[in-house]
């Protein structure tokens, strides 16, 4: 992850987003290790979440989901805000890929489910921010969100607030490395990647 | 020093670098990488990505591909999964593999990899599942990871990893009979919640553990992962009685094979849960989250269906408690009862055992169970799956399901509303048609 600021818009969710409402299983035949179907399981981020949630306002609408799987446009956020226990239930990475590819940079969470915390960290998709108090309630769904990584720092641009996010512990390295095979590499636990 | 725990020391015997203390990175040979037919396809596409076209797997003996999810659909895109692991099978000289459409099809990877021998006491085992955590129950160190992580297990041989922490949990006595695994594990979930035991071990010991059978402790350990953990238990004499029922080893090969570990008296945990056994009842996880537990006794609901299967609730034991249920009570179901045994062994179980000399399998047609997915053993509507998938709710919000399944998430099944129960329970509100706690169908 090369940048130390992020900057957009958010989407604020609550606790216990599974990996179910991040993508229904009824989409993982597609296989996120080819561009093009990494991209559609992408255009339907979150289409698993409870219907009241996505009624208020959905996180992609069926209006922007084909510019999306073609890989012209990303989602509206780039940011998501959650509560306890983000990512839990199932291992499928296609979680991870799928925010990845709809364009989240980061969560910014008051706790994660491992396989998913360390998912987003293997793939290098996105950042698994874990705020140090439940900001759920400080943030809404459009608000200008910045966080500030150097600093530990998320800021409510549009409501105004600052809240302090944990340092990121273990992960750290693999983060800074972009992924777990480039981690791997730079500890010499495999060979470099063979050329094409 | 103090002592360390099982899966300290599992750690520690599989250490290649790092440390095998809590909170410490370490990078741990693995024994076996266990995927399927969903998630092996991308694996093996970031394999091919990261360590070349031309790669081999670590140990073409080691990779253990089950196709279990996606198996019994018309889905084209489920056929070309499978079709992906064949072509790497073949290309890679894979020992283990147990194909769709083959004498060598299984079921439910969490249920055919100890039936089939693969899951040895103080190992290391990795999947792309998260329910991969099942396998503790034999004394390994077992634990669910993404495809990239497995592509990674699948090429190195081994994996990095950040020493888990343990919570001990402790039962001592003895479980009643109307109290299964599932009631068990169910029961610790609603104590410390959904997240409880992020990023820890679960340990399950004590007199009522070491009582409890084989399957029984794999539903147990299966749902650890809803708690956010991995589950073990430490191995036993019948442990190694199952092992040589499964494994082609003699006593003494696996005597000379395996090296038992257990935790020491004054190892570390986190915290200490002790329960007593005896005082434990039917319970249920209620719509729509696995920590949503009340007794079964407490809860009114009325239900639409019924499921029995998954690698939580489709073992041989399963199908015989609910068998039991049924038999006794000798009268047909009041709601839909849908039966999906979790591999072709539990299947040929269901034929060849019976009660009163009546098979498992007469005594579910008996009582009016829907049996058309009877031959058909593979994951089905556990995790909702393709449109067609056999017992999948589809498009009906407000029907309501009690399922021996392991995630009861809004719309896991398709649609509707999930109570997680035990095999007993699920019978006797198949019978009711209401949720019923199964000490009434009891003789």
């Amino acid at each position: 992850m090369a940048q130390n600021t992020i900057k957009g818009t958010a989407y604020v969710l609550g606790d216990k987003i599974n990996t179910d409402y991040i993508i229904p299983a009824d989409r993982l035949t597609w296989d996120p290790s080819i561009p093009e179907e990494r991209l559609k399981i992408g255009s339907y981020a979150l289409e698993g979440l409870p219907d009241e949630i996505k009624k208020k306002q959905p996180f992609i609408t069926d209006g922007e989901r084909a510019a999306i799987a073609d890989g012209t446009a990303k989602a509206k956020y780039n940011i998501l805000i959650g509560g306890k226990g983000f990512g839990c239930g199932s291992s499928r990475e296609h979680a991870a890929n799928a925010l990845g590819a709809a364009g989240i940079e980061i969560v910014v969470a008051k706790g994660y489910a491992r396989i998913f915390f360390e998912n987003c960290v293997a793939t290098g998709e996105l950042l698994p921010a874990t705020s140090r108090e439940d900001i759920t309630d400080k943030f809404e769904t459009g608000d200008n969100v910045e966080v500030d990584l150097d600093n530990l720092k998320v800021y409510n641009r549009t409501k105004g607030g600052e809240f302090e996010i944990e340092p990121l512990g273990y992960i750290l390295p693999m983060v800074k490395a972009g992924g777990l095979f480039a981690y791997a590499r730079q500890k010499g636990l495999i060979g470099p990647r063979p050329k094409e | 020093m103090s002592g360390q725990n099982i899966v300290e020391k599992i750690i520690g015997r599989h250490l290649i670098k790092g440390k095998a203390e809590p909170g410490e990175e370490a990078v741990i040979s693995v024994d076996v990488l266990l995927t399927h037919d969903v998630c092996g396809p991308p694996a093996i596409g970031f394999f091919k990505k990261e360590f070349g076209e031309n790669a081999k797997v670590f140990d073409k003996e080691k990779v253990v591909i089950i196709p279990d999810h996606y198996i019994f659909t018309k889905d084209e895109k489920s056929a070309r999964n499978v079709d992906v692991l064949r072509e790497f099978v073949k290309e890679q000289g894979i020992v283990h593999f147990y194909d769709k459409d083959s004498p060598n099809y299984a079921g439910v990877c969490h249920v055919a990899l100890p039936e089939k021998g693969h899951v040895l006491p103080g190992s290391v085992i990795i999947g792309t599942d998260s329910h991969t955590c099942s396998h503790g129950a034999l004394g390994t160190f077992s634990m669910g990871v993404g495809n990239t992580t497995g592509a990674y297990v699948m090429g190195a041989g081994h994996i990095i990893i950040n020493t888990p922490e343990s919570i001990k949990f402790r039962f001592d006595k003895e479980f009643p009979e109307y109290v299964m695994g599932k009631d068990v594990i169910l029961q610790v979930i609603g104590d410390i919640g959904t997240g409880g035991a992020d990023f820890k071990n679960m340990e399950f010991c004590g007199e009522a553990i070491s009582r409890l059978s084989l399957e029984g402790r794999v539903s147990t350990c299966n749902m650890a992962i809803e708690a956010g953990g991995n589950g073990i238990i430490a191995p036993d004499e019948k442990t190694k009685e199952y092992l040589l029922t499964r494994t082609k080893l003699s006593k003494s090969e696996l005597d000379a094979k395996i090296e038992y570990l257990f935790s020491d008296p004054d190892a570390k945990y986190l915290s200490e849960h002790i329960y007593d056994a005896s005082k434990l009842e039917p319970v249920a996880a209620q719509p729509h989250s696995p920590g949503n537990v009340d007794k079964v006794r407490n809860i009114n609901a009325k239900l639409d269906s019924v499921y029995i299967g998954s690698c939580t609730g489709g073992k041989k034991e399963d199908f015989l408690a609910a068998a039991k249920i049924l038999h006794s009570a000798g009268k047909e179901v009041a709601i839909p009862l849908y039966v999906v045994p979790a591999t072709r062994e539990v299947v040929t179980f269901m034929e060849t055992q019976t009660l009163d000399g009546k098979s498992l399998k007469t005594i579910f047609e008996d009582a009016g169970a829907n049996m058309d997915s009877f031959y058909e053993p593979s994951c089905a509507a556990c995790l909702g799956g393709p449109i067609d998938t056999y017992g999948r709710i589809n498009d009906e919000p407000s029907h309501v399901r009690a399922s021996t399944t392991n995630r009861n998430f809004e719309k896991r099944m398709g649609s509707g509303n999930i109570y997680l129960v035990s095999p007993l329970t699920a019978a006797a509100s198949a019978l009711t048609g209401k949720l019923t706690d199964p000490r009434g169908f009891m003789r």
